[in-house]
């Protein structure tokens, strides 16, 4: 059934790039169609799988002379993130309700983009064959490219350009670890599972590990490589910057967990010597998701453009993942995979938010002129929402980010004290740049009176859609829902990390 | 004395006499019965007998591949070596089929005729095991493009590229012969399986080392390999578009045939040999890589552009040349044949959006995606194949040609070293072809009208586009003639 999550998507994108551009309206329709019958299929799985542990999916050989197969599988941890490919996709198609209006907008092709980048998403959390992993994965790249330089806004052709390096440049580090993996085994396989299992020279590993890690990190937003995700989402549409921080952010982090530690967790392992306290990798890319958390914070608490306070929050939240993931215990890894869910429907919320709800009739970001149109007053659903998706960015108790966050923090106070403190000081910097731009965008003490003592109008804007709605509704039901009862998760996620190989989750061993 | 078997040498040869024969058939075609025929009808029947004679020739070597798999050491007929022709003769047909409307000439039966003699030289420079026949067939080869690359007659542009070119070309083969002479007195033949059995028992000298250096000029030359790539850019801008199409692609697949028989000759004999090769090899490669990538990023003319990335294709190519394992000659050409279709794709291209606008700079692109949506389609598979974006077959034939280098047992840490630096050097040629598919799919063009194409041109395009779209999700379906892994 998972399995149709990818054909489904794949299929759709392909109606669209040949559909005739007289049904150009009706093409939205034809795309959320299909991004339904994708959440569907993913919650149909999702549920049909509750309390298994791997289950196959499809298994095919593909390439027999190389050994490739096309193999997919979904243990929790996939099945959580499919869920909420499938979630983003269907609120993002709603955001982008507006495209298909007007007859130059080329909706058929903005869908096909959007429906191949997320088949590609899918690909990704399903494979277990690593080529066929690494195919879906630079699928999931060039799509993004176009829907940014083609509906883009603010220097699109520059922040399309920047990320499809970035992301390039990151997946040819991966090629090289995965093709000298390959030829190193010489086993004849590209299953991870098969590779998992043989073992690597340590001095291998040393090398290739931060190089995939890397790899598959820049995508996640790690500092210092994370230059290209404020750039890249300020200048997206509406819901390209939903997807690229809602889920495709979350495949370098996958990628980090699900390919550079499983294969090589002996590149984790201690150095023999120690540099101002760094002994490891681990220390190493633990200390850049920190200085991610805290510095994505500070940044964004200094923006005045609104998108890039969301842009830079990604950063920072996306740090917490990483650091999650590098604690090597069970509660870390649960938490920052939980924080991948959560962050995915949050950040897509506050993106729809900024990018569609408020920019599109106000057609400013700049914080200090949306301060003097009392958008509290005049668009109290945009305000609300702002608020609640404010919350569950801050990590109200009660939302999603929240128990998430938790988790990561108590598995770094266990692996790295420090790195938990200082962490914890970026939650109270996530505090304050929330705070901050709620504040300046929605309820400023913008003057009532102007400079004769009569009354400024509240300004109107066009009324909020009922797509707008429907899409908030889901994004914000589901962090409320999973913040209130995250075991609906955590059932699924916990179960798959415990079952992670043995070597990934005893940190810090010593030579 | 080398015995011949006269029957297996007619059996071998034959799809080069096909050629040949058609070759004067299409001359006295187009001057003897359509003399008062219009351009475009002498134009069109010439062709189509071209294609005609390829599909003949291709269905021989298609049905008689491995029948007969030597002549007296000579000629190879192995499926390895069929595999590459019936990919040459297949690249010329469709080069043909490209070029039905193109208007450069006023003399269709000479064009073709001369295109075949070219693809009879590609394709015995593909068989030949002994460096007299290489040398003569290379010569054919070359002769015949630098004839077509002036076919233009009224372009100036045309006749210095072929200026260029022949100057270029005449030097590096007399080089390359001056190097095969050193070899033939080293070991008193010129069969490559006799140099290998003879240089096996010697040491390396220096006269070995000259004599290899200068086979490399001679060859680098054919596949511009830096530091022999001077030619590329000006012959690809300004030759007509399907002699640049077929000289990106034919006659590439021919040169990288023959370095691999050559490699692989060479490999039997002691390592140290092998290892001064090797070391010429890499240098080129390393150069080809970074200087063909580098120059990419800075061009306008979409043309030169291709030029260069032909040289950083190269150079990856050589990387597995220089691996010389069998996968990594197997490796070698499954990627110069799927690049080399790609290529004629592009030109295609580039042929058509020509035609209407004039020229091939970049901005000429702009909003094709807008006046003609098919044509922009395929434009965006051929470069992003080119590029190395799965599941095209260019990043299919990537991996399997880096896998098979890094399999290699003579691939230490340069192997890795270099692999890393043509994986990073791919990641920034991205930067050059997403220039064009910008100039394509969003830049918005100066005029909204339509560009015309012809139903022919299109349905071969498509069927390229779409070759390159099926050899990338099944990769194995080459396997029966090329093994892969």
């Amino acid at each position: 059934m998972l399995a149709y999550t990818i054909y489904l998507s794949f299929a759709g994108a392909l109606v669209l790039a040949v559909w005739p551009r007289a049904w150009n309206a009706a093409a939205r329709v034809f795309a959320l169609l299909v991004a339904i019958a994708g959440l569907a299929a993913a919650l149909f799985g999702f549920v049909a799988a509750s309390g298994q542990g791997t289950v196959a999916v499809a298994d095919v050989a593909w390439i027999p002379a190389m050994g490739i197969h096309y193999t997919l599988a979904a243990d929790g941890i996939s099945r959580v993130l499919v869920l909420l490919t499938g979630l983003a996709a269907v609120a993002g198609i709603l955001f982008s309700w507006n495209i298909g209006q007007k007859d130059g907008d080329r909706a058929n092709e903005f869908f096909a983009f959007f429906l191949a980048l997320i088949g590609g998403v899918y690909g990704v959390f399903l494979s277990v064959d690593l080529f066929l992993l690494f195919v879906f994965y630079e699928i999931a790249i060039v799509p993004k490219y176009f829907l940014i330089a083609i509906w883009g806004s603010t220097r699109r052709e520059y922040g399309a350009m920047k990320l499809a390096l970035y992301s390039f440049a990151g997946s040819a580090m991966v090629l090289i670890g995965l093709l000298a993996a390959y030829a190193t085994a010489g086993s004849h396989t590209m299953n991870l599972y098969a590779l998992a299992q043989y073992p690597f020279p340590v001095s291998f590993q040393m090398w290739a590990f931060p190089l995939v890690f890397t790899g598959f990190a820049i995508l996640a937003g790690m500092w210092p490589f994370h230059t290209w995700a404020p750039t890249g989402h300020v200048a997206a549409p509406t819901a390209a910057s939903m997807l690229l921080a809602g889920v495709v952010m979350k495949l370098g982090a996958y990628g980090c967990l699900r390919v550079a530690m499983t294969l090589f967790p002996h590149g984790l392992d201690p150095w023999r010597f120690s540099f101002l306290g760094i002994d490891s990798w681990r220390t190493v890319f633990a200390l850049l998701a920190v200085i991610g958390i805290v510095y994505g914070a500070a940044v964004a608490l200094v923006q005045n453009d609104f998108k890039f306070v969301i842009g830079y929050s990604s950063v920072s939240h996306m740090g917490f993942v990483l650091l999650g993931l590098l604690t090597l215990t069970q509660i870390g890894i649960n938490g920052a995979v939980l924080q991948m869910f959560s962050h995915g429907i949050i950040a897509g919320l506050l993106f729809a938010t900024v990018g569609r709800i408020v920019y599109e009739r106000t057609h400013t970001r700049d914080l200090s002129a949306l301060s003097k149109l009392q958008l509290g007053k005049a668009m109290p659903f945009a305000a609300w929402v702002f608020v609640i998706a404010g919350m569950a960015s801050m990590g109200l108790p009660g939302f999603s980010g929240f128990i998430a966050e938790v988790q990561v923090i108590a598995g770094a106070w266990r692996a790295f004290p420090l790195f938990a403190v200082i962490a914890g000081l970026g939650i109270v910097v996530g505090v304050a740049y929330t705070w901050r731009a709620m504040q300046r965008a929605f309820f400023s003490d913008a003057p009532t009176l102007d400079a004769n003592g009569a009354a400024v109008p509240i300004p109107q804007y066009e009324p909020i859609t009922l797509a707008e709605k429907a899409a908030v509704l889901l994004l914000a039901g589901t962090s409320l829902l999973i913040g209130l009862y995250p075991k609906l998760l955590l059932d699924a996620i916990a179960p798959a990390v415990e079952a992670l190989p043995h070597a990934l989750l005893t940190g810090g061993r010593p030579w | 004395m080398v015995t011949v078997n006269l029957g297996a040498l007619f059996s071998v040869t034959l799809p080069e006499t096909i050629l040949e024969i058609v070759s004067l058939l299409v001359l006295v075609v187009d001057l003897g019965l359509l003399r008062r025929s219009t351009q475009s009808v002498r134009m069109g029947w010439a062709c189509v007998l071209g294609v005609l004679g390829c599909g003949v020739s291709a269905v021989w070597l298609g049905s008689h591949a491995g029948v007969v798999t030597s002549v007296g050491g000579l000629l190879a007929g192995t499926p390895l070596v069929a595999a590459a022709q019936i990919g040459i003769v297949v690249l010329t047909a469709l080069v043909l089929l490209l070029s039905i409307k193109a208007e450069f000439s006023r003399n269709p039966g000479e064009y073709v005729a001369v295109v075949l003699l070219a693809t009879a030289g590609m394709m015995l420079v593909t068989a030949a095991r002994d460096l007299l026949i290489i040398f003569v067939a290379l010569e054919l080869l070359s002769l015949s493009l630098y004839v077509l690359t002036g076919f233009a007659k009224s372009s100036a542009l045309s006749a210095e590229a072929a200026l260029k070119y022949y100057l270029f070309g005449g030097m590096s083969a007399a080089l390359m012969l001056f190097g095969f002479s050193y070899m033939y007195g080293l070991t008193g033949t010129t069969n490559l399986a006799g140099i290998a059995a003879a240089l096996a028992t010697q040491g390396v000298s220096p006269l070995l080392v000259v004599a290899l250096v200068m086979v490399a000029a001679g060859l680098g030359f054919k596949v511009a390999a830096v530091p022999f790539q001077l030619w590329a850019p000006d012959t690809y801008q300004s030759a007509p578009a399907p002699v640049a199409a077929l000289i990106a692609s034919g006659s590439k697949v021919a040169s990288f045939a023959v370095l691999v028989a050559l490699t692989s000759g060479l490999a039997s004999g002691a390592y140290s040999q092998v290892a001064s090769w090797t070391v010429l090899l890499l240098c080129m490669a390393a150069g080809s890589i970074v200087l063909g990538n580098l120059a990419a990023l800075v061009q306008t003319s979409v043309r030169r552009l291709l030029a260069y990335s032909a040289i950083a294709h190269a150079g990856y190519m050589l990387l597995g040349i220089a691996a010389h394992t069998d996968q990594s000659g197997a490796a070698v050409l499954y990627y110069v044949l799927t690049y080399a279709l790609t290529t004629v794709g592009a030109f295609g291209v580039i042929a058509v959006v020509e035609r209407s606008t004039g020229s091939d700079r970049m901005d000429t692109f702009a909003g094709l995606s807008r006046r003609n949506p098919l044509l922009a389609g395929t434009m965006l598979i051929f470069l992003l194949s080119l590029a190395g974006i799965p599941p095209l077959v260019g990043f299919w034939a990537k991996f399997n040609l880096f896998a098979a280098v890094l399999r290699a047992p003579a691939a230490g840490a340069w192997g890795l070293a270099l692999v890393a630096i043509a994986l990073g050097a791919s990641a920034v040629s991205l930067y050059y072809y997403v220039q064009v598919l910008k100039r394509i799919y969003v830049v918005p063009g100066t005029s909204e009208e339509p560009i015309e194409v012809s139903a022919l041109e299109l349905s071969v395009l498509m069927l390229i586009a779409l070759t390159v779209v099926a050899f990338g999700i099944l990769p194995g379906l080459l396997s029966e003639w090329i093994p892969l892994g």
